[in-house]
Formats: C-alpha cells, structure tokens, sequence
C-alpha cells in the first residue's frame, strides 16, 4: 500500500526519530552523546520552557473556548433571525479568514495592532486614545493580541459548523420544549446544546489542536516576543531547533507537545462521540 | 418561528458588526497599500493619489508569477498522488477489509492528532540525507505523508457507509477486485474525492511551515511560505508589504468568492469526519 509506504517513511519514521534525539544533546552537525531524560527534565525544570506549554493552554481559551462559545450565539443568532440573503452573505463572509493562509492573517492583524493601525485609530476616534499601545510589543498584551488574531480566523468556521448543525435539529423538539413552557434559554439549554453535542465537540478538537500546536501565526506576528511572551510551543521549538541547535531538548519538547495534545483532545472526542453509532 | 421585532433587530446588528469585524481587516490593508511607498499612513485612510503602482512593484518584488508557478506545481504535484494513494487505502481499510485493517486505521487516525511540529525537526535531518532539501520535493514529498491520515480516514467512512449489495452484485458478475475498484466504486465515490481535493488543495497553499524549514529558496516555496519570506524583507515598507500581501490574498480570494459553496461544504464535511 503506497499510502502506508508514505505515511512510514514520512510520518512515522520522523515521529521515531523525534523520540530518538529527545534522548541526545546534539546541535544537528557533530556528534550526538546519550543524555537520557535529562532534556525532559530540562523542560519541566526551565521556567521558559513549561512556560510555553502554559501559554498554549491560554491560547486554548482565545482559539477555542471563545470562537465557539460565541459561534454559538452567532448561529443560533442567524438560524432565528436571518434565514434568508442575510444569513448566507454573513456565512460566506464570517468563513473568509478560514481559507487564507494564516501567515497572512498574521500580517494583517500586526499591521492593524500596530501602533499607527486600525485598532488604535478606533480606539482615539472613541476618546480612548489612553490606551492606544503597540499591542504586540507590548508584554502584558501580545499574548491576549495574538489570541484575538485567533478568534478572527476560528469564529468564522465555528459558526458555520454549528449553524449546519442546528439546522439539522428537529422543530417538532422546539415546539414540545415550548408546551412543557420553556423560555429561549431552556430552550437553549435542553435541546439546542445535546443536540448539537457532536458539531461542539468538532468545532473543540479542531480549535484547541489550533490552540496548541499554534505556530504561523504568532510566528509572523510576533515571532514569540517582546521577549518571550508569546513564545508558544511550536514558535520554541523551531527556535530550538533551528536557530539555537538544541536538537535534543528541541525534541522533547515536540514529544510532550504531542502527549499533551493527546491528553487534551482524547476525553474531548470521547464526550462528543458518546451514544453515537 | 415566532421572534420579536427588537430582537429580529437586534440579532441583525450583531450579524453586520461581526461582518463588519471581518472585512474590516481586508479593507485596512486595501487602503494602507495605496499610499506612497515607504511611508507610514494610519490604519484606514483613503490616500490622496493612490498609488496603484505599488502593486506593479510588489509583483515584481515577490516575484510574483514565479511563486504563482511554484505553488501550483506544489498542489498539482501534492493532490492527485494523494488522492489516488488515500482513495486506494479507503478502499483497501474499509471496503475490502485486509487483514489487520482495524490497526492500520488507528495507525492512521493517531495522525490526526499530530502536530506538524512534532516532526519537523527529524524531517529536516532525514531530508538533509536524502539529499532534496531546498528541492519542492521537500515540501512535496511530506506533505502528501501528513494529509494520509486524514485522506484514508475521510476515504474510508465513505467506502464504510457503501451498502455490500453493490460489491456483492458486482462479484456474481464475475468482477475482480481491480474491476470493483475501478468501474464501480471510483464513479460512486467521485463527490467525495472531489471535497478532500478541494480541501488538500487549499492546505498545500496555505502550508507555511514545512516551507519555511525545508527549503530556503522563497521562490520554490508555497504561496504562504513565500509571504512569509517578503514580511521578513519587506517589514518596514508598511505600504509595500500590504500591497504583497493584497497580491498573494488575490488568487485564494478569487477562488473562495467562485467556489465558496464547495469549500464551506468541503471543509466543514471534513472536519465533521475528521
């Protein structure tokens, strides 16, 4: 099978290889010598480097808890008030950050972050020109900017995967929840939110590997700074790996990136795909 | 359903500010493109001359038509072979159902979760071997790898959801499986070999990373790849870099605006699978 031919060669072997140097200190050109788990605990020990980890996981709450939270007022938004023309052209147009490479959304938005761009011009133009700042540079925000960055290109698809779903939802469910007297809320609650328990959890593994495996974005758009207060995981490890040599902790670092992924994402599918044939 | 009137208002106020959100961004780098090169206009301000010529220049600059060449050669390298290798292993996992079929499908749905991250440290050394880095068989070559997971697992739950009639009839007429494969299942499965193209084709564009480690050369490299090759020049012409950045957004926009239904429809299929 040529498919597994490839997926050997190209992914697994490399996967293999990736736990393999975790275990050596090598800078990629001389030899390598044997360390053991000493790069893992590198990692555990060095306040930067658990640090990424830490700041993937508020990432989580910008590209994922966010986008679909507010992809689901939206759609249920568009499902009751904007069924027609309306619903269609803001779908089409809230999807469009979706299939632009991210490199470019981050070139956008660190123009419209900067400290000429659009975001401060509005600000000035409400009187709030006090809290005008290069937001990117700026160590307390670059990391709730970069999270904004990721709300714009996600909201989009967490919407349009929700609203498919609530379409797909029985009305003869609504009107039952009317009779037993339930206000929009309940309604909310008891039909909407079970019923679209499956599109959530997508809508959640897809947004929190985005979260933690981040990498474009922030690359282009801060490139883990000021400092490294938006050095997230994938931005250390390429840091690491390609520009300081470190091939070894670079490893180990990729190794609990990927576990850490898993963790997070296996009771995330197992909720979703409950009572699901 | 019944709604109120101030919430029908409501809810449509919120809908165009969130469209509005949206756009606002594209129009921003729009504006800021026009003004004269290497000044430094503020964030959406219609320009007193546009200058349309920076446009001209940054084709020029990125090297436009060479990148439009070398990315289409990427995806059209990239999705047939991915394709036929990803339908074939569908078919073999769900349809045919080899021997150990159960395994390799859990070999192959692991992928999903993976990080590109996670290997692209060891791919760099392994190319390095193999002798093609900065080659577009760098980015090539892995690229088809990383969608296998994805591809078979999407390949599968539709060659899995194929009612056994079809297969079954098909036998008695005396078919062999390569004849199954080819005059029965390929026709029936052409929709959704056509979205997971339309999503691979999109994914090899707007692929950054591998380009960005696996070969140097700009020009070889894909499309998202190569604007993050001109930021890197480029950063401090604000005026300049939108105007490339409007450029290398111009072909994916135009092919969004022409196909949006496909796309949405695709990509929100593939991930409902995935």
């Amino acid at each position: 099978m040529p498919a597994l031919l490839m997926y050997s060669v190209f992914v697994l072997q490399p996967l293999a290889l990736t736990i393999q140097y975790s275990l050596y200190r090598w800078n990629g050109v001389g030899p390598a010598t044997w360390v053991g788990l000493s790069n893992y605990l590198t990692v555990l020990r060095d306040p930067d480097l658990l640090g990424t980890l830490v700041k993937s996981f508020k990432l989580v709450v910008f590209f994922s808890v966010i986008p679909v939270s507010l992809g689901l007022v939206t759609a249920s938004v568009i499902h009751r008030v904007a069924t027609g023309r309306l619903g269609i052209v803001t779908r089409t147009v809230l999807f469009l950050p979706q299939v632009i490479p991210l490199v470019a959304a981050g070139i956008i938005w660190g123009w419209l972050l900067s400290m000429p761009g659009l975001v401060n011009q509005v600000l000035s133009a409400v009187g709030l020109s006090g809290l005008a700042r290069a937001w990117l540079g700026d160590f307390d925000t670059a990391l709730p900017a970069v999270g904004l960055i990721g709300i714009w290109v996600l909201l989009g698809f967490c919407t349009v995967l929700l609203l498919a779903g609530m379409t797909k939802i029985d009305s003869a469910l609504y009107e039952s929840a009317r009779l037993d007297g339930a206000n929009w809320f309940r309604e909310f609650v008891s039909v909407t939110l079970p019923s679209l328990r499956y599109e959530i959890g997508v809508c959640l593994t897809v947004t929190v590997v985005a979260a933690l495996a981040a990498f474009d974005i922030v690359y282009v758009s801060t490139g883990g700074g000021p400092g490294n207060s938006t050095a997230v995981p994938g931005v250390q490890i390429y840091i690491l790996a390609f520009l300081e040599r470190q091939v070894g902790l670079a490893s180990a670092l990729a190794v609990m990136l990927m576990i850490v992924v898993l963790i997070v994402i296996l009771p995330i599918q197992r909720l979703s795909r409950e009572d699901r044939p | 359903m019944k709604v109120s009137r101030s919430e029908l208002y409501a809810g449509r106020a919120l809908l165009l500010g969130l469209a509005a959100i949206t756009v606002l961004p594209f129009l921003s780098i729009l504006t800021t493109a026009l003004h004269p090169s290497g000044t430094l206009p503020s964030g959406l301000a219609w320009p007193a001359h546009p200058q349309w010529g920076n446009f001209v220049d940054a084709f020029q600059v990125a090297n436009m038509d060479v990148l439009l060449g070398s990315s289409t050669y990427i995806v059209l390298a990239v999705v047939p072979a991915a394709l036929i290798m990803a339908t074939m292993a569908g078919f073999a996992i769900g349809l045919l159902r080899i021997p150990g079929a159960r395994l390799l499908l859990l070999l192959f749905v692991f992928g999903l979760t993976l990080p590109f991250e996670g290997i692209i440290t060891p791919l760099y050394f392994l190319e390095r071997e193999m002798g093609i880095l900065n080659s577009r068989l760098a980015i090539v070559l892995p690229l088809i790898a990383l969608f296998m997971p994805f591809g078979v697992f999407w390949m599968r739950a539709h060659f899995a959801n194929m009612p056994d009639d079809i297969s079954e009839a098909a036998r008695v007429d005396g078919a062999t499986t390569w004849t199954l494969f080819w005059r029965i299942h390929l026709p029936l499965a052409r929709p959704a070999i056509a979205s997971l193209g339309v999503l691979m084709a999109v994914w090899s564009w707007n692929q950054f990373l591998l380009a960005l480690v696996l070969v140097e050369d700009p020009s070889r490299r894909t499309m998202a790849g190569a604007l993050g090759a001109f930021q890197g020049h480029y950063a401090t012409d604000i005026p300049l870099l939108c105007a490339g950045t409007v450029l290398i957004l111009l072909p994916t926009l135009v092919v969004y605006v022409l196909f949006q239904r496909h796309i949405i429809a695709a990509l929100l299929q593939g991930s409902v699978k995935g």
